[in-house]
């Protein structure tokens, strides 16, 4: 078989997944929907859905407390996820996977328990200028607290990272880089392992936020030799309240616990507490239980899919709305990276985004208008927000048809 | 499969010609040479930020409105028809208007308040049918609201 062969095969394979996804199958204002939207939220497929059922309906109890069967059986379920998402992101230990409620979540606790207690006045936070607001608001607040330094990476006018600065600013005082996989905004895909080798070149750990780099690609936490992942399981087909935090053993080991409460713990008396191993540390109280397991199946489900294929079927369908979008009179392409992910946001003629949004809507096509939670982003091409259409796997080239077929018929309307 | 029926079957219903040609050249758009009354309404679900500027006379009369800042279409004519509607009108009667507008988005009937003939502001009646897009209609009513109340913060429609 030829390598070509094979890759369309791989191809025709995810586009066959559109089927799993019942939302997807549905009429939105008399026409069948094209979700365009799985940046700030994807569906979830039927595997997803029915593991939490059965979940809920059968096995259903408190995790890692009771000696009863459905306790048992909870546990096992919980416990497995982890050891699903671990091999799904490549991770050394179960240890290393923190179940978290979401990307959010991931990097409060890392602000919080990894930095605050090292950095103060004089220490420096590195970001970029890429980030949305859950990578750049717990930073924020920590050096507000620490009286660090927030510093900020620069981009070009294609909306890629400016590697240069971002290393020239990598000075001994850096205690963090925080950097996302992939831009939600613009698509733009950053060039991690580099970017991570050349950080601890110089001593610098590095926090990947990976809520968009998930579900388009594979992820080897190993290989990215990265220090954290954080992600979320609704931009990668799970339920939403739900994520992840990598961290390496070691460092994970010597933070503090985040929260207080059961399950972190060992041993409670009033003259003190001894904290529970890693991973539990990080996860007081009864935890979202169901939510893991839907997490897991979805881990699962792109890994039958694999995650390979998923790459290669929205690369096609990525450079296809590309072509198909900057082909429409008017049309202003924001985040142009030669690396980029199925994310496109854009502007057409002088249309404001939500007019757009409610106009594409009216025709069943949904997509994300605003400032997308990365208000410096906008503010650096200058709008105050764009149009966004976000590829996921179950996507296909009809609905980049039916997208720009709407975007002609708004085109019409403001004519 | 699932299906709903939830918009009226023409986008048109929602920009009409009127909120459209307000949209593209809004009435009274710019700052006023003399100010005596002015808020800021901020729509934090979409950015839409804009500032409205009134002269309100001795006697309570709004003289001359104007408004600045960007925004949607829907956001944008909403402004334009206010600053048409509140020239030569006493602050009260403004209020009013106030009042009658956002009932009309909410779908209710104004309560106890003055009734008013909404006239071309009916046009704004089709955004009751896109409950996300509320708000965009009610900014520069609640900048309005808060000008006459000289509230120093800027009004939200949250």
């Amino acid at each position: 078989m030829t390598q070509a062969q094979q890759r369309s095969e791989g191809q025709a394979a995810v586009a066959a997944c559109r089927a799993d996804f019942p939302a997807l199958d549905q009429d939105v204002n008399g026409h069948h929907l094209v979700y365009l939207d799985s940046a700030a939220s994807a569906q979830q497929p039927s595997v997803v859905i029915d593991a939490m059922t059965r979940y809920e309906s059968h096995d259903h109890a408190n995790v890692h407390r009771g000696v009863h069967t459905l306790s048992h059986r909870a546990t096992d379920a919980y416990e497995g996820a982890r050891e699903t998402l671990r091999g799904f992101i490549n991770a050394s230990s179960t240890r290393e996977v923190v179940f978290t409620s979401g990307t959010t979540e991931s990097i409060n606790l890392v602000a919080q328990s990894f930095c605050r207690p090292k950095i103060g006045a004089g220490d420096k936070v590195l970001i970029t200028h890429l980030e949305h607001h859950a990578n750049i608001v717990p930073w924020q607040l920590v050096c507000e607290q620490t009286g660090a330094e927030l510093l900020v990476a620069p981009i070009n006018d294609k909306g890629e990272l400016e590697l240069d600065a971002l290393y020239a600013l990598m000075s001994d005082d850096v205690q963090l880089l925080a950097i996302a996989h992939v831009s939600n905004a613009l698509g733009t895909i950053n060039p991690i392992r580099e970017i991570v080798a050349e950080a601890h070149a110089r001593d610098i750990p590095v926090l990947v936020d990976g809520a968009q780099g998930v579900p388009h690609m594979q992820v080897d936490v190993q290989d990215l030799d990265c220090d954290f992942y954080a992600f979320s399981g609704h931009k990668m087909f799970g339920p939403t309240g739900t994520g992840v935090l990598y961290g390496k053993e070691a460092l994970l080991d010597a933070m503090p616990p985040y929260k207080g409460g059961g399950d972190m713990i060992l041993e409670v008396s009033f003259s003190g507490t001894t904290f529970n191993e890693l991973p539990y540390k990080f996860e007081a109280g009864t935890p979202n239980i169901s939510g893991a397991v839907g997490l897991g199946a979805a881990a699962k489900y792109l890994e039958n899919v694999g995650m390979r294929n998923v790459e290669s079927w929205e690369h096609e369908l990525s450079d296809y709305m590309t072509q198909r979008l900057s082909a429409i009179e008017d049309m202003r392409l924001i985040g142009t990276a030669a690396h980029k992910a199925g994310v496109q946001s854009f502007l057409l003629g002088d249309i404001h985004p939500h007019d757009l949004g409610t106009i594409l809507d009216h025709q069943g096509v949904a997509i994300r208008t605003g400032h997308h939670c990365a208000m410096p982003v906008m503010e650096f091409f200058g709008v105050p927000g764009t149009a966004r259409a976000s590829l996921a796997l179950y996507n296909n080239f009809d609905d980049i048809d039916r997208l720009v077929a709407a975007l002609e018929k708004a085109k019409e309307i403001f004519a | 499969m699932i299906g709903n029926g939830l918009h009226s079957d023409d986008v048109r219903d929602l920009y009409r010609d009127l909120i459209l040609d307000h949209a593209r050249n809004p009435h009274h758009f710019g700052k006023l040479e003399h100010t005596t009354h002015s808020a800021e309404g901020i729509n934090p679900l979409c950015g839409d930020k804009l500032r409205l500027y009134l002269d309100v006379d001795a006697d309570e009369t709004i003289v001359d409105a104007a408004f600045e800042g960007s925004g949607c279409a829907i956001s944008v004519a909403s402004a334009s028809l206010l600053t048409d509607t509140v020239i030569g009108l006493s602050s009260k009667d403004a209020i009013a208007f106030f009042d009658a507008v956002t009932a009309q988005l909410a779908g209710n009937e104004p309560q106890n308040g003055k009734r008013v003939d909404l006239g071309k502001l009916r046009a704004l009646a089709g955004v009751r049918d896109y409950p996300s897009r509320v708000k965009c209609a009610t900014l520069a009513w609640h900048a309005l609201k808060s000008a006459l109340r000289q509230d120093t913060t800027p009004a939200t429609t949250e």
